[in-house]
């Protein structure tokens, strides 16, 4: 190291260090820390516990004012719906589905319920160009329909296909997805309607950071019992809904291919150009109009010439 | 038009005057130098008029159904797939398709190359009305259309790749709504409004070209929202947005060669000495810079299955697919471009960019519906979304059309003399 900090060494340093950090770049495979919200709610969910009875179904119907479904909630023969050869999913007058699994191997089938996974950092959220979505410190992304566009980007977005539009509607479409009970429950600290439901305590309410604790303990408890991950740990950056399960996540329909950041940072390659685009584009431009467009050719000025030789 | 191929040379409304000195009515402006009767009667004997008219006569009643009754009652209004037709052609396919204002802006004025400057106004136009419809096309699509301001006046959501999108097609819009304005003027007899105009074209176009980098790549990044659900080999996290940009480069250019070419066969009347004489040479001018651009994108494209490893996908039925696209949509034009811009084969150049247009529509779908959801099931539009889509594109094209035949695009307006 010299003494002397010189414009050679900057320069050197600052060659160096740039190839470094093209060379040797970051593992990216740890997940994400988000930090806020540390004791935001959550619900554990434990697939080992659930019968399928639908009750949360029901509850959750009854608790948002959805409209009856066509076959009641006690009608098991819904499981074996669903369009395109999948699955029940969320639609614009359900809020959360029970699906039903049959795993080779296993004397009897599991359950799962799904509903929207109120992520650390959701990316319906992230996606929202008029900042319809918030994620409240108890945890819940809620949405507000008042400036929601209708363009459906946060349905791109969402990893978990929870989001749905209101298309029957001409004139108040809306996004419809679970709040987690917001207006009604999770703002005065109670759990949401489906939790209350659950005959089976196959939902559990409370901290995030605690049901992690419940979660691993779990693990632990019941080696055999238990696959030793806890979905939505760390899926898309983690989410407030945490699942358990028995058997391999992607036999009972969970996407394991997901990243274990949030969506967000995938975009995050494009945005951070955006502001060199703004900045550095117009003097390059105008300076390639200057360099391209000389008509004249160089007037023969000797004090000129002889400046510029001197320099 | 077929009226005036049978008249030698005889051009209608060229100038601000008559033959005789005194000035075109605004009247006589709109219906080319004919009566009423005339111009009804060369425009029934169109039989492109008659294809449009059937495409409307379905078309219309179903924009009214979508407006009356929901986005539901003419698509499938599928939650998996809340971007169908409508979006994937009418906002990722028209826009870069629309790159030429830009492109042509850059060569002409940025860069003093004066001898592209009679396809420079065409460049501007199909940039504009590109633009225009996409936005249309949106209004279709969107949820509540009458709130596409909110994003501007209401509510800010920052940090959304959509927000820039937004902000930037509508700023762009205005900047070559700016730039085709001499055309309107010239045709109102009002050239002298163009000189506020002229004195900032510079600034118009360096902002073109910052907004168009920016929305073109946007368009891509805002795939990259969906990382897990669209087949790896048509999302790159890394490289989507200069993907996009990339393409959108020789889109551009193949549409105005394409567009020239319409123009060049079936309105010659229509234009001017010019643009005839030097439209092969600015054809293949063109078509070099397309081919530039498309071995870049391949490059890139190749650096992309590099970077995210993803060479064994290629061995799959889907990889065959993607190659298939790369093969037919760029390679393919690829080498019709350079063949033609070394031999002059100016025939060629134009299937060329036929192909390449086409291309360019079947990627920007392949990331939005074939390839996206992969793992799930195909979602194949209702026919009433694909007419409505066909439906807007005749609107773009009457529109297209109706503007090429009065307004000096692609001819100059002779001024009246004062």
């Amino acid at each position: 190291m010299p003494d002397k900090i010189t414009r050679r060494s900057i320069l050197k340093g600052g060659v160096a260090g740039s190839i470094a950090s093209l060379l040797f770049r970051p593992k990216s495979s740890k997940a994400h820390q988000i930090k806020a919200y540390q004791n935001s709610m959550g619900v554990l969910v434990d697939l080992t516990r659930c019968v399928g009875c639908r009750s949360c179904e029901a509850a959750c119907n009854a608790e948002q004012n959805m409209p009856e479904p066509a076959k009641p909630f006690t009608d098991m023969s819904v499981f074996d719906e669903g369009a395109h050869g999948h699955k029940r999913r969320t639609d614009e007058t359900t809020l959360t589905v029970v699906n039903k699994y049959d795993v080779p191997g296993l004397d009897h089938p599991l359950f799962r319920k799904i509903q929207c996974n109120h992520c650390q950092e959701p990316a319906c959220l992230t996606s929202c160009f008029v900042a319809a979505y918030t994620k409240t410190p108890e945890g819940a992304v809620i949405y507000n329909a008042d400036v929601c566009v209708g363009c459906r980007t946060c349905m791109i977005a969402c990893p978990f296909y929870i989001p749905t539009f209101k298309y029957s509607s001409a004139f108040d479409p809306k996004i419809v997805k679970c709040i987690f009970c917001y207006d009604t429950r999770l703002k005065y600290g109670q759990p949401p309607a489906c939790v209350e439901a659950c005959p089976q305590e196959a939902l559990t309410f409370g901290k995030r950071k605690d049901l992690l604790k419940i979660g691993r303990r779990r693990i632990v408890d019941n080696k055999d019992k238990y696959e030793d991950h806890i979905y939505g740990e760390f899926e898309a950056g983690g989410t407030s809904w945490l699942y358990l399960s028995s058997v391999p996540f992607e036999k009972v329909g969970f996407d394991m291919t997901l990243p274990h950041q949030p969506i967000l940072d995938s975009v995050k390659n494009f945005l951070g150009m955006v502001p060199m685009v703004l900045t550095i584009w117009p003097a390059l431009f105008t300076g390639f109009h200057l360099l391209a467009t000389r008509k004249e050719p160089h007037a023969k000025d000797e004090n000129t010439t002889k400046q510029e030789v001197g320099e | 038009m077929k009226l005036f191929t049978s008249r030698d040379q005889q051009l209608p409304v060229t100038g601000s005057t008559k033959k005789d000195g005194t000035l075109w009515s605004l009247k006589e402006r709109l219906f080319l130098g004919l009566s009423f009767d005339g111009y009804k009667q060369q425009m029934l004997r169109n039989p492109v008029n008659w294809f449009l008219f059937a495409i409307l006569v379905v078309g219309l009643p179903l924009l009214l159904q979508r407006y009356g009754f929901g986005l539901g009652s003419v698509t499938h209004g599928s939650n998996d797939y809340p971007w169908g037709l409508v979006l994937g052609f009418g906002l990722f396919a028209m826009v870069p398709l629309s790159a030429s204002g830009f492109l042509l802006g850059t060569t002409v004025c940025l860069f003093g190359r004066k001898d592209f400057h009679p396809i420079e106004r065409l460049a501007l136009l199909n940039g504009l009305l590109g633009y225009f419809f996409a936005v249309i096309y949106l209004e279709v699509d969107l949820g509540m259309p009458w709130r596409l301001p909110y994003p501007m006046v209401v509510s800010f959501g920052t940090g959304a790749v959509l927000f820039l999108v937004a902000w930037h097609v509508a700023t762009y819009l205005s900047v070559q709504i700016a730039e085709v304005l001499p055309a309107l003027f010239e045709w109102l007899d009002k050239p002298e409004w163009t000189y506020y105009i002229k004195r900032v074209t510079l600034g118009l176009t360096v902002a073109g070209i910052i907004l168009s980098t920016l929305h073109q790549g946007a368009l891509g990044a805002l795939f990259t929202y969906a990382p897990a659900k669209i087949h790896p080999l048509w999302i790159s996290t890394e490289f989507q947005w200069i993907h996009f940009l990339c393409s959108a480069i020789f889109a551009g250019l193949a549409m105005v060669i394409v567009s020239s070419t319409l123009i060049i066969k079936f309105l010659h009347w229509r234009c001017g000495k010019a643009f005839r004489e030097n439209l092969d040479y600015m054809t293949i001018g063109l078509a070099k810079g397309a081919s530039y651009a498309m071995i870049t994108y391949l490059v890139i494209k190749l650096v992309a299955i590099a970077h995210d490893r993803n060479w064994e996908y290629l061995l799959t039925g889907w990889g065959l697919y993607y190659l298939l696209e790369i093969g037919i949509a760029v390679v393919l034009p690829m080498i019709m471009f350079a063949k033609g811009a070394r031999d002059g084969w100016v025939g060629l150049i134009r299937v060329g960019a036929f192909i390449t247009v086409i291309g360019i529509v079947w990627n920007r779908l392949n990331t939005s519906l074939v390839c996206f959801n992969w793992q799930m099931y195909q979602e194949i539009p209702h026919w009433k979304e694909v007419w409505l889509t066909v439906t807007l594109y005749a609107f773009y094209f009457i529109t297209y059309r109706f503007i090429v035949y009065r307004l000096p695009i692609v001819f100059d307006w002779k001024e009246s003399e004062k």
